[in-house]
């Protein structure tokens, strides 16, 4: 079996627990919650063996084209961290092990409902996207140790944002007590627009030819839908997007309940909110911006360049630090400090992305 | 006297607002909102682009308008317009204000001795324990210094009138590592401005044995380096079987005073320093209208080999041999075309070079064949003999990055700073504990109860997770005891 294919298998053991940790919360069935974490497990065990038989295919790409690379040397150079689709997997990799520390750690299996969703939806992304999942050889700017460790602190990084904007967002409905409330008015926006999104690159996949798929990213992004030449079917996305928002925030106070009926408080999301940013700070301080800024110093003689993948790596910067210096000194609670952890998360997902989709610039490393 | 007292209020004040964490979380707010608009808006590129771009939000006939405006307000080099660097300052004066406002009241908690607490102050603490034990007094509390003492706590005691109590602390510095990270990015921003003050961004393109004592800043005025480079070649090398280049390489040679001083092979990501300024691998290109030099390597069995200079339509002789060889044409990418079966050149730049060389031998009829420099073994001949196609030198140059940057040691002394400070503020954190030792009942008969209390500034379920070791650690070793 090739590792694609395993990585197939596990999004879709993925996909399984996602699904039966939502009859969980909805059931409270015990059983179900030990079928929702055994399949998490499952597809977790896949992923990692596809991962390592990805590393050693790398392995050995390297060793044929570099006969003279030493052990240490090969094993860095062919990490799976290369391009979108093994960063992305890395990063689903990466949030699922936060989840399952959670889950044991402070034995709520219930927030699987919130951090799995955002495992499938960066795995939908990656099927939907089209992203290569042959392996690349590494171009030289990409050949240096500085660089894998940029990724892969970075993506550590991003997973601990992720557990946080999981966690922050089923904070936000918790504690909301009526629909008019801005905070719950704001979690139906952003969970209505990533919902959108993931379905609207469903439905440019599906009405793309395989062609079109390799730069699906830079040319097609809902293009078929939002952003539709057509004006009519334009419009039509819009306002079924806008409906479906509406619709979200009118059923999505359900959720409330539903939370409230499990063993969760808020102030246990909170503490994990707090937690993973905690984690994630430090991480993608030193991955994203030290280690990228030496990174480019050494291949291009700049450590900052002002270029958009680096300043919106800095302004997620930014909002993190606002929000440690909020919370710790500003003295911020509960709403306001969760809506940053999701802002946060968003600038993370627009810097990964975004930059990509919309802005193009130096980094064209993760266009491919 | 009244005037007097007014002034000081408002430099008071002004200097109690230029502490705050309101203005900090302004700044920030401000500072990642405006930076937005420099990653849509290009920076530094041709206003047509610009132009172009905004025309598709506010469309063709306003854009050159609005294009105006958003250069009265320094949107196109936005990073270095005089309000973001003025915010840039604003942002570090709030950081040495506010740290000096607040590092005397840190100190002062790091340096607190700690005191004994009464019992009923111990059950109020945030991690509270309990437990009874059968035992004797000095027992129980030997038992607790040991066990602190091996989680590295310095442990004092108080005694009363029938109890004990051990209190001790650890982790104070951990307050101060939010300065230790404040104090870091002062440094990185020092650093970046002595690169920019002292130091030079240019670029070089040099031929293929050429030399320049001068490298160009972007607005093309040149800057003496102090000592000139040779580039003797330089090579792009692929991935087998596919165009995916694996690296770009020069060989440069540094003479300082007319002396060869250094002589490196760069990479991309492995450059060459000397004298502070530092060369890396950035592009490269063919020259126009060069002619080269093909380089072969000939070799026959005999073992005889030899390394050859030739120009086009020049003959050769492999050595040991009476083959004769003639190069008669190159081509810079050559394939064989999928439909036409033909040899083709697919493309102007040196992805595939290959040159066509006419061989000659006593008894045998003339032949051409094409050595490809990627496929060395297209160069193996009948009876052993070898070309191997080195180069074809003298048609490209390598574009190289000139960068002067006294700085970057700062900006890197900055970051190890920060990584440290990190780790204190988030990993370590100021732990204190107390434990009441006392005997319950009248003396020496009843059991002895044991509170254990706590508090810690950060990462409050590792702390707990401690204190209940210790406190198994010691039921352990009571129960050694008692076997004893
Ligand atoms: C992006 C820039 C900044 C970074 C990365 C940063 C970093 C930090 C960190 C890591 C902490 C410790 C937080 C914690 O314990 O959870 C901290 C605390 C703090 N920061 Fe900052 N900071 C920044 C800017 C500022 C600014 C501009 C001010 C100016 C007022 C400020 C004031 C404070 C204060 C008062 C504390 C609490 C210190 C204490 O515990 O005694 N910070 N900062």
């Amino acid at each position: 079996m090739s590792s694609a294919n395993l990585f197939d298998l596990s999004a879709g053991f993925y996909f399984a627990a996602l699904i039966t940790y939502v009859i969980y919360l909805v059931t409270r069935n015990k059983k179900t919650g030990v079928a929702a974490t055994t399949l998490t497990i499952v597809g977790f065990v896949s992923q990692t063996i596809a991962f390592a038989l990805r590393w050693i295919h790398g392995y050995s790409y390297w060793l044929s084209a570099n006969p003279t690379s030493g052990l240490i040397e090969a094993l860095l150079r062919s990490a799976p961290l290369r391009n979108l689709y093994e960063s992305l997997i890395f990063f689903v990799w990466c949030l699922i092990v936060f989840h399952l520390v959670i889950e044991f750690k402070y034995k709520i299996r219930s927030l699987g409902a919130f951090v799995t969703p955002l495992a499938a939806a960066a795995l939908l992304f990656i099927d939907v996207a089209g992203t290569t999942t042959e392996i690349q050889p590494l171009i030289p700017a990409l050949q240096s140790n500085w660089l894998l460790f940029h990724v892969f602190l970075s993506f550590i990084g991003y997973a601990a944002f992720g557990v946080a904007f999981g966690a922050a967002s089923a904070y936000l409905v918790m504690v909301t007590e009526s629909k008019t409330e801005k905070t719950y008015i704001f979690w139906s926006i952003i969970v209505g627009i990533f919902i959108i999104v993931l379905v609207g690159m469903g439905i440019d996949f599906v009405s793309l030819s395989s062609s079109e798929r390799s730069q699906f990213l830079q040319n097609h992004f809902l293009k078929s839908t939002l952003r539709s030449d057509s004006g009519g079917v334009a419009v039509v996305s819009w306002i079924v997007s806008i409906v479906f928002i509406g619709a979200i925030w009118q059923f999505g106070f359900g959720l409330k309940k539903v939370l409230e009926n499990l063993s969760i408080t808020p102030r246990v999301l909170d503490e994990i909110q707090y937690k993973s940013i905690a984690i994630g700070f430090p991480l993608f301080t030193l991955g994203g911006l030290i280690m990228g800024a030496i990174w480019a110093n050494s291949a291009w003689g700049k450590y900052w360049t002002w270029d958009p993948k680096e300043t919106w790596s800095l302004i997620t910067w930014f909002v993190y630090a606002l929000y440690l210096h909020a919370r710790f000194v500003g003295g911020w609670r509960g709403k306001r400090v969760a809506v940053l952890a999701v802002v946060g998360f968003i600038a993370v997902i627009f810097t990964y992305l975004g930059v990509n989709l919309v802005l193009s610039g130096l980094h064209s490393y993760g266009a491919s | 006297m009244e005037k007097e007292e007014k002034k000081r209020n408002i430099l008071e004040s002004i200097w109690k607002s230029l502490a705050s964490v309101k203005l900090a979380i302004f700044i920030l707010m401000i500072l990642a909102l405006s930076s937005i608009i420099g990653t849509i808006v290009e920076q530094q590129a041709e206003p047509a682009r610009n132009i172009s771009l905004l025309a598709k939000f506010f469309g063709d006939s306003f854009a050159p308008t609005v294009y105006n405006i958003f250069v009265k307000l320094g949107f196109m080099d936005m990073y270095r317009s005089w309000w973001f660097v003025s915010f840039l300052v604003l942002f570090s004066i709030n950081l040495v204000v506010c740290s000096i406002e607040r590092l005397p009241k840190t100190w002062k908690i790091i340096k607190k001795p700690l005191k004994p607490m009464a019992q009923s102050g111990i059950k109020s603490l945030p991690v509270k324990k309990e437990i009874k034990l059968q035992a004797n007094l000095s027992d129980v509390k030997d038992v607790f210094h040991t066990a602190l003492k091996e989680s590295r706590y310095n442990v004092f005691e108080a005694a009363e009138e029938g109890s004990i109590q051990l209190y001790t602390q650890r982790g104070g510095f951990a307050r101060l590592g939010a300065y230790i990270v404040h104090i870091s990015i002062l440094l990185i921003f020092i650093g970046a401005i002595v690169g920019v003050r002292y130091g030079f961004k240019a670029h070089v393109n040099i031929p293929e044995g050429g030399t320049t004592s001068v490298a160009y800043d972007n607005n093309r005025k040149s800057i003496p380096l102090g000592f000139s480079v040779k580039c003797n070649w330089y090579d792009t090398t692929y991935y087998p079987d596919i165009d995916t280049p694996q690296e770009f390489s020069s060989e440069l040679v540094v003479y300082d005073q007319g002396k060869e001083v250094m002589k490196k092979v760069i990479e991309v990501n492995s450059p060459l320093t000397y004298k502070g300024i530092t060369f890396y691998q950035s592009s490269y290109g063919k020259i126009p209208d060069a002619v080269g030099h093909f380089v072969l390597d000939v070799s026959s069995p005999s073992g005889q080999e030899k390394t050859l200079w030739l120009r086009h339509g020049e003959s050769f002789v492999i050595p040991g041999t009476e083959v004769k060889g003639r190069i008669v044409d190159f081509s810079t990418a050559l394939t064989r075309d999928r439909h036409s079966n033909q040899l083709i050149t697919y493309s102007d730049s040196m992805v595939n070079p290959a040159v066509a060389i006419e061989f000659e031998e006593p008894g045998r009829e003339k032949y051409t064949g094409w050595i490809l420099k990627r496929y060395p073994e297209t160069g193996n001949l009948m009876n052993g003999n070898k070309v191997i196609f080195k180069d074809y030198w003298g048609v490209e140059y390598t574009g190289l990055q000139v960068a002067k940057d006294p700085g970057v040691g700062i900006v890197y002394l900055g970051c190890l700073i920060m990584a440290v400070g990190l780790y204190i503020s988030f990993f370590i954190s100021h732990k204190k504990i107390w434990v009441y030792i006392t005997q319950e009942g009248s003396k020496g008969k009843g059991p002895i109860s044991v509170t254990v209390g706590g508090s810690t500034t950060k990462n409050r379920i590792t702390f707990e997770q401690e204190i209940d070791k210790i406190i198994a650690k010691t039921s352990q070793a009571m129960e050694g005891r008692s076997k004893k």
